[in-house]
């Protein structure tokens, strides 16, 4: 199980396509499971059998049934086992030992089965989810997804390690007690199964019935629940309104509601246990009654009546949870539905490039839209000789964070081409594209992991110097020697909760680690003070001398040193060219510039006395 | 406050819990005696029926097969179904009384926990983590309620069948018996040793468990940045690593757990060849008829299980104990703010105000030399602090991000006590009237607006639940919220989800403003956005917020300059501490860290209106 993508190619599944794909690998120790079934099921109706037959001929004085003769021969006839009743106890406890074997078996093969199933269908969805294009996971929410990898592919396992092994058991337990009743006495056989039918029937119905209310109970506490966890969150709110009582009385009603419910749905189903046990009652006093009078008519023996008693007790106890489980069964295909869904969504287009790139970043043309009709950029062309730095400046919905993800391949171009060193971006693998191209976003996810596991993250063989180094650059060494375990303490969701700033500035050692040739940064230093800004971008400088460099910002400190600056405006590119030519134009870029240097009012006298 | 610091208090019992904490909840149990003693009662007397029920098949086979005479069949079947009929009366009303017994005590249980925490402090709940303090109020109540009553049913009646059974086959044959029960202590022995190791590695398997949620979190999260990075493999490598982890740990509780259920039902086994063996020969030779030893196969069989199950319930009673300890703890801390008795007496409690006694509220704040920290910190944060805030007077209190702008504001709404000198509202210490009447009288917005689900109307009425549509409409107009209602399809009867999250940050904001106008308070508490909203809504929020000052008394801790430079007083907070006060122009003059944080804002807020 080595990491392997596990989900390169991409049939479109069908529920049970999906199933099959998901139990490569434990299919063998499924059927496992089942021949045990089968056995353990074979040696648990022989006991009655040996029991009956110690009671007739060991016990009483009954011939012994013809077809036990060889066995009876076998232990030294039947005299000689009248005379040695231990035989008979070996053979039980041997049949036991037997069992045990396979009982363990049985109920390890299932775990070990399950758990190849689970893994694999985590892992194949971790791996898709992975490489499924950003607009797949934009559209989505993340809530949802999780879910259905966690609880929905908890049903799925429980579906098939669970109910349909326990339906087969069931099943098989049914058929062969009722083969060994018919084969003891037809008559007794047929009055046991006339009862059968009803009480799958009646659990059937209940069970389907109390689904629905199963359901609302629980919608109903997830209401209470919520009541519960915005009164905590909004604690402020209820204190400065003084609205103590008004949340007693809500949460109070709920929960009398609710526990209404569930009391309610509660009786129902010790309705249901109650009037399934009577039925349950009955069928085994007819079998005793009829039994006991077949029996002193002679047509019976007794040890006939009591292993016919042992099989009706083994199978009627499962037969009763039928209709729960066949009740649950629905929700299998619900979950591999939502599943499903996930599974059948593209990943990310392959290219066949593997090359090395290199060469400028030219836009010809572009254009692009998230949803159909909505352009967001529209003929954007402009070119980034290798080695230069471009500026982009804009507004919010200018489109210029969305150059940065298509020069990434993040998206495709719905429009017109971009290429680097002369290729398409949209033909070389993601793998390859994104190990040239370093791309530091606003907000950088930090993964649950140490500092230095956070800077080394996209490195192979990333050294502790090389990490320090890098931290030093980022400016954020003095931060990490300010924590009490340094570069080991844990960030992120398990962990330390790092300030915008310092999250900005992991991204930045990250990106220092890689030493692409080419470095994009959109607002990444946004959360970081002009100052610590200030130092940071000279260490960039000179780290990155000879990179191709794409700096995006609503800065204009950031953006004008820059060899040529960009200002985007509407999804447009509204002017071009350096910051001296850009000033000078009195256009956009001029006003922005202004506006951003200027003092407030009250101190502009003031400020230029000093 | 977001800026104090969250420390999780450790929950530590001050005396050992005695009977596994259960004697702490007796009060609980009080109220439910007759439902307990039902459910006891008629789950006793169905483990004696079930016990008894088998002997009707000894009869049977004893009375009239041996005898070869169906005299007195019809009595006895009666009598056999009669017992049937007892049984499954008395187990309906013993099985329905366990659930009611649960589902009463979970409602009570969450009732008090939940109405308790209306009662605490602020401070509280910067000390607990919602998180946490959700989950003592679901979960550990659930736990709880669930163990004692469905432990309670299944323990009993476990018991009161091993023993019955036992007391039975000793009447019958007390050697035979003795066969049977020398497998009772192996049982024994055996659930108790497995049920610690099954106990242990259940919890490491709800940790990876929760480890693989956390890695499909951070996998869809993290998703941009994973793929900017190219760490795609890396990420599937750590996954595959948990996935493995979880294979391997629940594979071992499989093992162990398969051993358990095959050794007892091994058990079993071994006890019927028991029987067969010794019964069968004293069968023979007469001393018990084939009835009595069909009998006793079946306690062999039937004792086995109740053993286990008796183990699993008491080690579930055990278990609970921890449940308890969060559950007592929540329910037992005391408010560190509280009213004195007598003013409870006067003004009433959260639950049953007093309004008629209620003077109104002019306007009035004075701090008297207040000395201040945090009850989770060791640093004072004020020291000898006086200020005379006049009726209608803005403050406007100015910081960097984490310097601790909220601790004035937390004193004014009496969500912390000063730890010396006093607080005074109107010329009177604010600990003389209760928390109750100052909350009703202080307009509070935050700085991320809460919203409840529920419809607008529901929430525009929170503070003022008896407001006519007219006055609603008032409200809305004075904040410049129109549009928001009229865009929404049902108007004020539009449901918002969950926090008010179908609305927008803006939109949010400007409806927690007009539930605070509603309420028409003297003072007026604010904690300004930092966040940037579109420039329309922004402007509506600069002048809803003049609105709100407008003639009222308020502090507002504030990003925008516009707010800053109108206030009469501005205090300057730094890491904790008030370093400098006095207006705008004084301020300035002094060229200090008011000065430098004013030309910082100015910037940032030329930035953000630039590329607006």
């Amino acid at each position: 199980m080595k990491s392997k993508n596990q989900s390169g190619v991409k049939p479109r599944f069908t529920k049970a396509g999906m199933l099959g794909y998901f139990m490569k690998g434990s299919t063998p120790l499924f059927a496992a499971v089942i021949v045990t079934s089968l056995i353990i099921t074979l040696l648990n109706v022989i006991v009655p059998k040996i029991i009956g037959f110690t009671v007739d001929s060991v016990l009483g004085d009954e011939p012994v049934p013809q077809s036990y003769g060889y066995i009876v021969g076998l232990f030294g006839g039947i005299d000689h086992i009248k005379a040695n009743i231990w035989i008979v106890a070996v053979a039980v406890a041997v049949i036991a030992a037997v069992t045990f074997v396979f009982h363990y078996s049985r109920m390890y093969f299932n775990t070990r089965a399950n758990q190849v199933l689970m893994r694999r269908m985590r892992n194949t969805l971790f791996s898709h989810i992975q490489r499924l294009p950003l607009s797949f996971l934009n559209a989505h929410n993340t809530g949802d997804i999780i879910q259905r990898c966690t609880s929905d592919a908890d049903t799925i396992s429980r579906f098939i390690s669970d109910q349909l092994i326990s339906l087969f058991r069931i099943i098989l337990l049914l058929v062969l007690s009722l083969v060994f009743m018919f084969m003891t006495d037809v008559r007794m056989a047929a009055i046991a199964t006339a009862f059968i039918p009803p009480l799958i029937g009646y659990s059937l119905f209940f069970f389907f019935k109390a689904g629905r209310h199963f359901k609302k109970c629980d919608e109903e506490e997830g209401v209470l629940s919520t009541y519960a966890q915005e009164n905590l969150t909004g604690v402020r709110v209820v204190r400065a309104f003084g609205r103590e009582r008004y949340e007693r009385d809500k949460f109070e009603k709920q929960n009398s509601y609710y526990t209404g419910l569930w009391v309610r749905l509660e009786k129902f189903m010790a309705m249901y246990w109650a009037s399934s046990d009577l039925l349950a009652a009955l069928q085994l006093l007819s079998i005793v009654v009829i039994g006991t009078v077949f029996c002193v008519h002679g047509q019976m023996t007794s040890g006939d009546l009591i292993s016919f008693i042992a099989y009706n007790t083994m199978m009627i106890g499962p037969v009763r949870q039928l209709g729960r489980i066949i009740s649950n069964l629905s929700k299998a295909g619900v979950s591999l539905g939502r599943i499903g869904e996930i599974m059948n969504a593209d990943e990310e287009a392959y290219g066949e490039y593997e090359g090395a790139i290199s060469g400028d970043i030219v836009f010809d043309g572009v254009g692009f839209e998230y949803e159909a009709g909505k352009p967001v950029l529209e003929n954007v062309s402009f070119t980034v000789p290798q080695g230069s730095t471009l500026g982009i400046i804009g507004g919010t919905g200018s489109g210029k964070s969305t150059l940065g993800c298509l020069i990434d391949g993040l998206y495709a171009p719905t429009a017109g081409k971009i290429t680097i060193g002369g290729r398409d971006v949209t033909q070389i693998p993601p793998a390859t594209l994104r190990k040239n191209v370093g791309f530091v976003l606003q907000e950088g996810y930090i993964y649950s992991r140490t500092i230095a596991g956070n800077i080394g993250m996209a490195t192979d063989g990333a050294d502790d110097a090389g990490i320090r180094r890098a931290a030093e650059i980022a400016r954020l060494a003095d931060n990490v020697d300010g924590f009490a375990n340094g570069y080991e303490t844990v960030v992120g969701e398990r962990g330390v909760t790092l300030s915008g700033g310092q999250k900005q500035r992991v991204a930045i050692a990250r990106t220092v680690m890689r030493g692409t040739p080419y470095i994009i940064f959109d607002d990444s230093l946004s959360a970081v003070d002009s100052e610590t800004d200030a130092q940071i971008r000279a260490n960039l400088k000179s780290e990155f001398a000879g990179a191709t460099t794409v700096i995006i910002s609503h800065r204009i400190t950031t953006v004008m040193h820059a060899d040529n600056i960009i200002v985007m405006d509407g999804g447009k590119v509204a002017e071009c060219g350096t910051n001296a030519e850009l000033i000078e134009r009195n256009g956009i870029y001029r006003k922005i510039y202004d506006l951003q240097m200027s003092l407030p009012q009250d101190l502009r006298g003031e400020v230029n006395n000093d | 406050m977001t800026e104090s610091i969250k420390t999780e208090k450790e929950i530590k019992p001050e005396k050992k819990l005695r009977f596994f904490g259960l004697g702490k909840l007796r009060p609980y149990l009080r109220a439910y005696r007759g439902i307990f003693a039902t459910l006891v009662f008629c789950t006793l007397a169905v483990g004696v029926l079930n016990t008894i029920t088998p002997l009707f098949q000894m009869y049977a086979i004893n009375n009239f097969i041996a005898e070869k005479t169906l005299d007195g069949l019809l009595a006895f079947a009666l009598a056999y179904a009669a017992v049937n009929v007892v049984t499954v009366v008395l187990d309906y009303f013993g099985s329905y009384g366990c659930c009611r017994l649960e589902m009463f005590l979970l409602r009570d249980m969450r009732r008090t926990a939940f109405n308790h925490l209306q009662t605490l402090s602020v401070s509280y709940f910067n000390q607990h983590s919602v998180g946490k303090l959700h989950a003592r109020v679901m979960s550990d109540t659930s736990v709880i309620s669930s163990i004692l009553s469905w432990d309670v049913y299944s323990g009993v009646w476990n018991v009161t069948y091993a023993l019955c059974a036992a007391v039975v086959m000793f009447v019958l044959n007390p050697l035979l018996a003795l066969c049977v029960l020398v497998i009772v202590p192996v049982v024994a022995a055996v659930s108790v040793y497995f049920q610690r190791k099954l106990t242990k590695l259940n919890r490491n398997v709800r940790e990876i468990n929760s480890e693989i949620t956390g890695g499909f979190n951070e996998g869809i999260t993290g998703a941009q940045t994973s793929k900017t990075l190219a760490v795609e493999q890396k990420l599937d490598d750590d996954f595959y690593g948990k996935t493995d982890r979880m294979k391997r740990v629940s594979q071992r509780l499989g093992h162990h757990r398969a051993l358990f259920f095959s050794i007892i039902a091994f058990a079993a086994s071994v006890a019927l060849a028991l029987v067969l063996w010794y019964g069968g020969v004293i069968t023979k030779d007469g001393v018990i008829a084939v009835g009595t030893l069909s009998v006793f196969m079946t306690y062999a069989q039937g004792i086995v299980e109740p053993v286990q199950w008796a183990v699993d319930a008491l080690a579930d009673l055990v278990s609970v104990k921890v449940n308890v300890e969060r559950f007592t703890a929540l329910t037992e801390s005391v408010s560190d703010v509280k009213d004195a008795p007598e003013v409870v007496e006067k003004y009433g409690d959260a639950f049953s105000p007093k309004r008629e006694n209620w003077e109104a509220l002019h306007g009035d704040v004075e701090f008297d030399d207040v000395t201040f920290k945090y009850p989770d910190g060791d640093e004072y944060v004020l020291e000898h602090f006086s200020l005379k805030v006049p009726q209608g007077t803005n403050v406007a209190i100015v910081g960097e991000t984490g310097a601790g702008k909220s601790t004035l504001v937390n004193l004014v709404c009496r969500f912390f006590e000063p730890t010396e000198g006093r607080v005074l509202i109107d010329g009177k210490d604010a600990r003389e009237r209760s928390v109750e009447w100052l909350h009703s009288n202080i307009g509070y917005v935050l700085q991320t607006p809460h919203l409840f689900s529920g419809t607008v109307r529901e929430n525009l009425l929170y503070g003022k639940p008896d407001a006519t549509d007219a006055e609603l409409d008032a409200a809305i107009k004075s904040v410049n919220a129109e549009g928001i209602i009229t865009r929404m399809e049902n108007g004020y009867d539009t449901v918002v989800g969950e926090g008010g999250n179908t609305l927008s940050t803006g939109e949010k904001q400007l409806l927690s403003f007009a539930r605070a106008i509603l309420v028409d308070p003297a003072i007026f508490v604010l904690d300004e956005a930092t966040s940037s909203i579109d420039t329309l809504t922004e402007k509506l929020i600069q002048s809803a917020i003049e609105k709100l000052m407008e003639g009222r008394t308020s502090f507002v801790i504030a990003h925008r300059l516009s707010t800053v430079r109108s206030a009469d007083i501005i205090l300057v907070v730094s890491d904790g501490k008030i370093t400098e006060r006095g207006t705008h122009e004084e301020l300035l003059a002094m060229r200090g860290a008011y000065y430098n944080l004013y030309i910082k804002q100015f910037r940032e807020e030329n930035i953000a209106a630039s590329v607006k």
